[in-house]
Parts: structure tokens; C-alpha cells; sequence
């Protein structure tokens, strides 16, 4: 086990960290101001995915893969708020997943209408492939710290625009007393649609980020979003530092347990069986870690005290 | 007068017999991230059956969703209420282990276009299963004996944490001889490798077996060839085939592959049924397509030569496998699996579209290893 593989783990760590981030932080604000659980988070995800797919099909940019990712999960966010998910917000969250699960069956089938069922071609741009060697003589793929770079600059504008704007203000206003602002003559319900419209972008931009390096197919988005629900309940519901922080110490368990628990059982068992141990307790670890931390603040890092 | 009787019953109910309809459910994955595996079986599967032209064979298509539970409800269904005579086209083996003993054990054949877990082939071995494709360990099998032939010493080994993963890389080591790198299970489903490409880089090897099926296959080979990890990667067919390479993109190009089938194999149902395909469906076909192509011609040989009713000599039929197999000579074992030549392919562009060629064979003649504990 050598520094540099350790410090090539931590940035892996990080990079799937920011990635949860991006989706971590709409759901926890759709959460946090609407109260709604919204299941049908990670098709918004795959719809940002598949709309850069078929648009770097066509136009073969990259940019404008993302500019139409961005575009297509915000007009879906936007389209599903208007047509269901208004009708749910004074249901109890039983409904809500009822509906939203229902959400991810359309979602997953019409993606298969209009695209087939084999998975989509998306890469990496041209100037953004092959590995950079960083200091210390670490060979990395450009491309995930072009992730990591661009997940901070996401976070950065959130944080901004949760702080400093006139809809932060209203953002941070709905998630302590909805009545009262719709009282003060906010336009409640066109708030929510922009709240569920952005968090619906920034899931397409994850999306769409994550799909050149994987693989862009239907029901991609599942296994994201209950890693994204892991975080924010770790990171306290409806806050957006408890998404980053809850991300990235996620992020970071995920990819350092999968690698350090099957070396640590292998000091003092057979190889197979230590792979096998380590890699089910791998699996087992970020759940571990919500445990401990719902054991130590129950409403989770940064949540309100109750 | 009774024996009168008795006897012309008995013809009035042969004669039912021979006119009645034959009935095959096809069960396999129509919908969500594992659809396109089914698609190609159905559709390999239903082009044998529409070139028969036979009017009196319906086949009934359901979707199990790649879950076990509605796989096992459709089964019951179609033994029940359709009253199916044969159950084929599961592609999971997990879902073929919830369907496969019971359909069996309740007297109907079932025929696999794919999944043939070890428990069906060894102990667990039915007279009326018959696996058409392979035994699951055959092509990890054949990675292991490539892996020595190209002198390979070092190899770093990976899989995802299931039966068929474990089954997979135990496939492997049983023909390779040379030393182990590493050895990892993935996780189920996972999609981003770059823990894992750190640890090979780290590792000292000189070249890596993989088994990572589907979407995981695409996240890892595209994950590899922006590494910059420069070693030689084999694989079974599954991360490489024809439904998927076009989404791996040139990451895949030169990976060498091993499979029991491909579309340049040469002979004459090979050459007819890829033509075909592509004339009926505008793609080329895969491997599971060819596997459902198959088991479709082996039910139609046997349907020439016995009544399904009669199901002693049904099997028998079955048994001969009397039929013009894509992949050129094929036979049953004892225990109902394949014995067949294994190949090696590697990743080609043939135009804009990225296939597969044979640049030779891993093993010949290759059954399987859990033969002896197969009692039948």
C-alpha cells in the first residue's frame, strides 16, 4: 500500500463524493422546502444522461451535451411538478412514494420507447481524455478531476444562491414556515417549480457528468439515488453543507472501505475468503456509517435540532 | 369388449395428440437496464420459429422485469393456465434457479437459450433440462486457458460479488496457470471502477480477466481506457457483445474475448442466420441471439421427430440434437449441457461498427466440470 495509491483512492473517494453531491442536493431541497420524497429523483438523472447522449450524437459537443442535459432534466422537473407531483404536497409521504415510485416506471419505460433498450454512447471529449501525472507522481484521469473541479464550482454557486439571492432568501423562508411566506404574497406555487426544477438540473448535470464514464442505460439512476438518500439523511434533511459534507464522507467511505476492509481481513485470513468478507462488508460500510452517525445526532450532521 | 373399449380410447387420444397444438412459453427480459439480453433471444428465438412456418406451434412471450419473483409468477401462469408444453429463454441465472427445478419437476421440458448455473448442470441435473447455450463456467473457462496459451503470468482477476461473479472467476483459475495479481469482487451493479483500475495499476500485473456483465462491462472499459492503465485486458463475450459494444465505443477495440459463437463462423446456418437477422431486425445479431436461434432450431428438429406428448421419446429427440447449429458441430453431454469449441474473438471495427472477429480457439470439445455429480 503505497502513498500514491492511498492519495489516487482519496480522490477517487472524493470524485464519486461530488458527483452524490450534485444529486444529494436536490432531493434534500425538494425535501427540505416542499416535504416531499421524491423517488423519481434518480430518472431525472438518467433523462440528463440520455438527453447528452443523443445530443453529443448529433452535434458531437460536449458542451452542448451538458447545456442539454441541464435544459431537458430542468423541463422534465419542471413538467412532472406541474402535472403530479402539485397534487401530492398535502398527502402523507406514503402517497408521495407511491406516486414518485410510479414516476420511475413511466420514466424508465418511456426513455426505452424513445431510445431502445441497448445503452447509449456518450465519452469523453477529446480535450479532456487520458490520464495527467500530478504532483507526487500520481497518474490521474483528467476527466474526474474536470468532475471534481465542477462539482465545487456547482456547490459554490448553490451556496451563493441559497445565501445571497432574493430566492435563497425565499428557498430558506419556504423550508421554515411555507404558510407564512405564501401569506406574505410569494408566489408559493411557482417557487416550488423552480426548487423542483433546479434540483431536477442538477441531477440531469450529474447525470450527463457521470454517463461519459459510464454506461448511459435505462434505470441507471436507481442505484445513485439511494446512495443519494443514504447522504442526506446523513447529512441532516433539507440542508445543503449537510448534502456536501454527508457526500463526501460517503463518497469517501464507499471507495477507501471497498479497498482497505479486503487487505485488512487479508492480513489474517485466506486471500479468497478475505476478498469475499472484505468486499460484503464494503458493501455494508457507508450503512454502518449512517447508523453511527443517526446514533450520535439523530436528525443527522447539520439537521435541525428537533 | 372392455379391452375394445379401452383401445379406442386410446387411438381417439393419439389422434388428439398429433393434431393438438404445441405450445412453448417464452419467458426473458423485455423490460428495464437488462432488456436488450432478452430482446436479442426473443427475437433470434422467433426468427427460427416464423422460418418453420408451422401453424401449429404458438409461442407465448412474457416479460419477467429480471426479477425472480415475477419470472416464477409468469411460469406458473403459462404451466397453469396456458398450458404450455415447454418453458425456454430465461437469461438470468437467478431467475432460472427459481423457475428451472419447478417447471422440471412438474414434468414440462425447459430449454435455455442462456443462464446454466452450475447447480442445474452438476447435482441438481434434470432429464428434462437441457441448457442449449452452455455451461455458465465455459467461456470464463476458456479465458483461463487463453490466458496461459498468451503466456500471461501475472493477472489480475475481477468480478461482481454473486454466484455467477464467484463462479466466473473459479472458472478462470481452473485453466489458468500463471500467478495471481489480485483478486476482487466487485459489487453488484456498480458503476464506477476507479478504485479498482488504481489497485491494478498498483498491482504489478501484466494483464487482466474481467466478467463484468452489461452496463458494468461499458463503466469499466471506458473507465480502463482513459486510465491510461496500458495492459491486456480478456474477458468473457458478455462485456464485448453486439448489443453493447457501440455504447463502449473504441474503448473496447483490440480486447480480446472468448465466446461459442460469432457471426463469422463458418457454416451455412451461421451465414443464413446472421443475413437473415439483419434483413428481419436491422441489426446484427448477438450471442444471445444466436443461442435463442439455436434452441429454436433444436425444438423444431425435435418436434419432426417425436410427439411432445410422448414425453420419453420427445426427450430422445431432444437428446440427438439433430439440428444445423450456428455454431457449427454441437452435442449433448450426459447431463443435457453442450460439448463445444470455445473461441477467442477480438474487438474489430468493420466500418463505423464495432464487432468482433475469431482469431482462434481456447479449448475444443470443452463440456463442463460438474458432469460427474450429475446422476440422471
Amino acid at each position: 500500500m503505497t502513498p500514491i495509491l492511498i492519495a489516487e483512492q482519496v480522490l477517487n473517494g472524493l470524485q464519486s463524493g461530488v458527483m452524490l453531491f450534485l444529486m444529494a442536493a436536490g432531493l434534500t431541497l425538494i425535501f427540505g422546502v416542499m416535504g416531499l420524497i421524491n423517488l423519481a429523483h434518480g430518472s431525472l438523472y438518467m433523462v440528463g444522461a440520455f438527453a447528452a447522449a443523443a445530443t453529443a450524437a448529433v452535434t458531437g459537443s460536449f458542451v452542448l451535451a451538458l447545456v442539454a442535459a441541464l435544459a431537458a432534466a430542468a423541463a422534465a422537473g419542471a413538467l412532472v411538478e406541474r402535472l403530479v407531483i402539485r397534487r401530492l404536497y398535502d398527502r402523507d409521504h406514503l402517497d408521495q412514494v407511491l406516486a414518485t415510485f410510479a414516476l420511475i416506471l413511466i420514466f424508465s419505460e418511456g426513455t426505452r420507447w424513445i431510445f431502445g433498450s441497448f445503452p447509449l454512447y456518450l465519452d469523453i471529449p477529446e480535450a479532456l481524455s487520458g490520464p495527467v501525472t500530478l504532483p507526487g507522481g500520481i497518474q490521474y484521469p483528467l476527466y474526474r478531476l474536470f468532475i471534481i473541479g465542477m462539482g465545487l464550482v456547482v456547490a459554490a454557486l448553490l451556496f451563493w444562491l441559497i445565501a445571497r439571492t432574493r430566492l435563497g432568501i425565499r428557498i430558506r423562508a419556504g423550508e421554515n414556515d411555507r404558510e407564512m411566506i405564501a401569506a406574505l404574497g410569494v408566489d408559493i406555487a411557482r417557487l416550488y417549480t423552480l426548487v423542483f426544477a433546479l434540483g431536477a438540473a442538477l441531477a440531469g448535470l450529474a447525470g450527463a457528468l457521470v454517463g461519459a464514464i459510464q454506461s448511459v442505460q435505462v434505470g441507471m439512476g436507481e442505484p445513485v439515488l439511494i446512495l443519494a438518500f443514504v447522504v442526506i439523511v446523513i447529512g441532516g434533511i433539507g440542508s445543503i453543507e449537510g448534502a456536501l459534507v454527508g457526500a463526501i464522507l460517503v463518497g469517501l467511505t464507499d471507495t477507501l472501505g471497498g479497498i482497505f476492509l479486503p487487505q485488512i481481513f487479508g492480513l489474517f485470513m485466506e486471500p479468497a475468503a478475505a476478498t469475499q468478507t472484505g468486499a460484503a462488508l464494503a458493501s455494508m460500510a457507508i450503512y454502518v456509517l449512517m447508523a453511527a452517525v443517526l446514533a450520535w445526532k439523530p436528525t443527522g450532521l447539520f439537521g435541525a435540532k428537533s | 369388449m372392455l379391452k375394445q373399449l379401452l383401445a379406442s380410447a386410446a387411438l381417439v387420444a393419439c389422434a388428439t395428440a398429433a393434431s393438438a397444438e404445441v405450445k412453448v412459453g417464452l419467458i426473458t427480459t423485455l423490460s428495464g437496464g437488462g432488456a436488450g439480453l432478452g430482446i436479442d433471444t426473443r427475437d433470434g428465438f422467433m426468427l427460427a420459429i416464423d422460418e418453420a412456418g408451422r401453424d401449429d406451434l404458438e409461442v407465448v412471450v412474457e416479460d419477467d422485469q429480471q426479477k425472480p419473483d415475477v419470472a416464477v409468477q409468469i411460469a406458473d401462469r403459462m404451466i397453469q393456465s396456458d398450458k404450455v408444453d415447454l418453458l425456454t429463454g430465461i437469461v438470468w441465472s437467478n431467475l432460472a434457479m427459481a423457475v428451472v427445478p419447478s417447471a422440471t419437476a412438474q414434468g414440462l421440458f425447459y430449454l435455455s437459450t442462456n443462464a446454466a448455473p452450475a447447480q442445474l448442470a452438476g447435482r441438481g441435473c434434470n432429464a428434462n433440462y437441457f441448457s442449449v447455450s452452455y455451461q455458465n463456467d465455459n467461456l470464463h473457462e476458456a479465458a483461463g486457458a487463453y490466458a496461459t496459451s498468451a503466456d500471461f503470468k501475472n493477472t489480475f482477476i475481477l468480478a461482481p460479488n454473486y454466484p455467477a461473479g464467484k463462479d466466473s472467476l473459479n472458472g478462470f483459475k481452473r485453466f489458468y496457470e500463471g500467478e495471481l495479481a489480485g483478486e476482487i469482487y466487485t459489487k453488484l451493479g456498480q458503476t464506477d471502477y476507479a478504485a479498482e483500475i488504481a489497485q491494478i495499476r498498483a498491482s504489478g500485473a501484466d494483464s487482466v480477466f474481467f466478467f463484468l456483465p452489461g452496463g458494468m462491462g461499458i463503466s469499466f472499459l471506458k473507465q480502463y481506457a482513459d486510465s491510461g492503465v496500458d495492459l491486456p485486458l480478456v474477458g468473457p463475450a458478455f462485456s464485448f457483445d453486439q448489443n453493447i459494444l457501440q455504447a463502449v465505443g473504441d474503448a473496447a477495440l483490440g480486447v480480446k474475448n472468448t465466446s461459442s459463437w460469432n457471426k463469422d463462423l463458418e457454416n451455412e446456418s451461421n451465414a443464413h442466420f446472421v443475413e437473415a437477422y439483419l434483413a428481419k431486425y436491422d441489426r446484427l445479431p448477438s450471442l444471445y441471439a444466436a443461442q435463442g436461434y439455436d434452441t429454436a432450431l433444436l425444438l423444431l428438429s425435435a418436434l419432426e421427430k417425436a410427439e411432445i406428448t410422448d414425453k420419453d421419446a420427445f426427450r430422445a429427440a431432444l437428446k440427438e440434437a439433430d439440428f444445423a447449429s450456428v455454431r457449427g458441430a454441437f452435442e449433448f453431454s450426459p447431463s443435457h449441457h453442450p460439448i463445444q469449441d470455445i473461441y477467442v474473438r477480438e474487438v474489430i471495427k468493420e466500418g463505423d461498427i464495432l464487432t468482433n472477429k475469431i482469431v482462434g480457439t481456447a479449448i475444443e470439445d470443452r463440456g463442463h466440470a460438474y458432469e460427474d455429480e450429475c446422476k440422471m
